[in-house]
């Protein structure tokens, strides 16, 4: 029996004015940290806008999927296609063809999927993600299991003038913050149009938004879609900051990571999938980081952590970090009365 | 392609489809019955091998290691639904898909601690090891019929377990109307319980008697799982007999893909899929 989870989408105060000063530290965030620093965090806004993809489909329109990573590489991909040997290629271009890439795949593969439901979803989304995987895995052409090499960042330029160099690591950073920002504001609109509350109403009862004349197909597909288009961006920025793209970025794996992320900060609201991606990848950092105790090293072993982890925050705390702040928040109220 | 050869590779396609009806039997009866969904099922196939791999080693018997590795399967199916499972059937299916992907890793770690990252081979038996010449160079490996004839025989004890035994008149009571059968004084949670070990098992075994032909590696669960997916899709979910007649399927489609389409062998599989849900979303088999 599955149950409905209840969203926070109206953020409390104080998760407000967290997030205003987490943006505030994202902000200041390059003038303080390290170079290796502002790239990790560069990485952590776009795995945020990768997440937040996601959340569009699990949090708001309660559709599981479990290969949302296709979309993410498939644009990586797409750079890596349009970037000649030999120069850097323009941004102007090749980011909308990018994600325009992905959206086409989302369409192709969400009109076969969204019409199953629950698990058939679920299997049916990793099926097809897996077919794209094995696409690019098993073909030389399309650089096969060893994947593709970009080597020069899309530029920027129009025609002589040069607004901004995405090879300057500050720059990169603050082009993803303004893109993971965009990307929230646009979202949190949506959320609350009449398409975001026709793709609520989906989640909470999809027969009922059926017998009320709702085309629930359209609907779905345009979500799956979109959300396929936004993980495309994400891809793109991927592809943009490593310089290098290969099968993995579409695996299995890479897809659970994401769903990890929007369950860690909490579904349905944007926020926490921007929180929860990054404590995902400060875990993920910090488990491979682990010390060296006697001839044991730990670090080695992050996969065992990082399970142990998943299991017993499924176990315990199945709404994620916001979550836990909801529940505290409704504790306090109930004392307080 | 002439007779022989064709008659090799519809021998082939029967034994793997008969093998991934092993594992998406368990799969399915564990969603059909207790409404989970298991991406660890995979790594209990690799497990199987590694297992196989360890105990042959062991005791220098493949029956043997298959023998003990079945036995301690059971144990093993036993303690995961009683510690973890148990408390996950009347949850979301997304808390299902995060404890099994965390399952999956830790079980990838935990392999990688207690038997290393190498890849291995585990002998044929010496019995089995034979060949059936069919032409001057092309013959059939003995082994091979024996792992189809093995899961037949497995196949025809699972279907009089469920349709002609009291226990399996309990489960598919289970299955109808969990709350019912609990009111009628069926032991419901042993049934889920005995019906999870035995998922686990088949899975187990199905790696057993796929190591000496397949070779023992990491993340041999991964691909094994997609393809049993593809199966319960196709088949149904919950429906044994759908997941018998899809595996065939797939075994067909995928082993005649290799050698007629190389180029996009890969791929027909998912392509199969495709149509089966334009044609029928909910599998051909629905319960």
């Amino acid at each position: 029996m599955s149950t409905i989870k209840a969203n926070l989408e109206v953020l409390p105060r104080g998760v407000q004015v967290t997030l205003a000063l987490g943006l505030v530290a994202l902000a200041a965030f390059p003038f303080v940290g390290t170079d290796f620093y502002t790239q990790m965090v560069t990485r952590m806004m776009i795995m945020a806008i990768f997440a937040m993809s996601l959340d569009l489909l699990q949090g708001v329109t309660g559709l599981v999927s479990l290969g949302h990573a296709a979309y993410f590489g498939l644009a990586g991909y797409a750079l890596a296609f349009l970037t000649p040997q030999g120069e850097a290629v323009s941004l102007w271009w090749t980011l909308p063809l990018a994600v325009l890439a992905s959206g086409l795949a989302a369409l192709i593969i969400g009109f076969f999927v969204v019409r199953t439901h629950g698990i058939y979803f679920i299997m049916v989304t990793m099926a097809f993600a897996q077919m794209v995987f094995y696409l690019f895995f098993d073909n030389k052409v399309l650089g096969g299991s060893d994947g593709l090499y970009i080597n020069f960042r899309p530029s920027a330029a129009v025609f002589s003038w040069v607004p901004f160099d995405l090879d300057n690591k500050r720059t990169l950073y603050y082009f993803t913050l303004v893109l993971l920002l965009g990307v929230y504001a646009f979202l949190r609109c949506l959320l609350w149009s009449p398409f975001g509350r026709t793709l609520a109403g989906i989640r909470v009862n999809e027969h009922r938004m059926r017998a009320m004349g709702y085309g629930v197909f359209g609907y779905k597909l345009s979500a799956f879609t979109l959300a396929g288009s936004l993980a495309g961006l994400a891809g793109y920025l991927w592809g943009t900051q490593t310089g290098y793209i290969n099968p993995e970025l579409m695996g299995f794996h890479m897809s659970a990571h994401v769903i990890m992320m929007v369950i860690l900060g909490g579904m349905g609201n944007f926020a926490g999938a921007i929180v929860g991606a990054f404590a995902f990848e400060y875990l993920l950092y910090m488990f491979k980081d682990l010390p060296q105790i006697g001839s044991v090293n730990l670090g080695k072993h992050w996969q065992l952590w990082m399970g142990l982890f998943i299991v017993l925050l499924v176990t315990f705390a199945p709404r994620g970090i916001l979550g836990l702040v909801d529940r505290f928040g409704k504790r306090k109220e109930v004392s307080n009365e | 392609m002439d007779l022989a050869n064709f008659l090799i590779q519809l021998l082939n396609s029967v034994q793997y489809g008969l093998l991934l009806f092993m594992l998406a039997a368990g799969l399915t009866l564990i969603f059909g019955i207790m409404g989970v969904v298991n991406l660890a099922h995979g790594s209990f196939y690799m497990l199987g091998a590694y297992l196989a791999w360890s105990l042959s080693t062991q005791f220098a018997s493949l029956t043997l290691a298959i023998l003990a590795g079945a036995a301690l399967s059971i144990i093993f199916g036993l303690a995961l639904e009683w510690l973890l499972f148990r408390h996950f059937y009347k949850r979301d299916h997304l808390d299902q898909v995060l404890l099994t992907f965390g399952l999956i890793y830790i079980f990838e770690e935990l392999r990688s601690i207690i038997w290393g990252d190498d890849v291995h081979g585990v002998p044929i038996p010496e019995l089995l090891s034979a060949s059936i010449p069919l032409t001057e160079n092309l013959s059939y490996p003995v082994y091979r019929l024996f792992m189809s004839g093995l899961c037949i025989a497995l196949a025809v004890g699972l279907y009089l377990l469920i349709s002609k035994t009291r226990l399996g008149m309990k489960i598919r009571a289970g299955a109808f109307n969990r709350d019912m059968a609990g009111a009628l004084g069926i032991n419901i949670k042993l049934i889920h319980a005995v019906v999870f070990a035995l998922g686990v098992t088949l899975a187990t075994v199905a790696g057993m008697i796929a190591a000496p032909i397949a070779s023992v590696y990491p993340n041999m669960g991964s691909q094994v799982l997609i393809m049993c997916f593809v199966v319960v899709v196709i088949g149904g979910i919950g429906s044994v007999r759908g997941a018998m007649i899809a595996a065939l399927l797939v075994g067909l489609v995928d082993t005649f893909g290799k050698v007629l389409l190389p180029q996009v062998a890969g791929m027909l599989v998912y392509m199969l899929m495709a149509a089966v849900l334009l044609w029928k979303p909910e599998g051909l088999f629905k319960q």
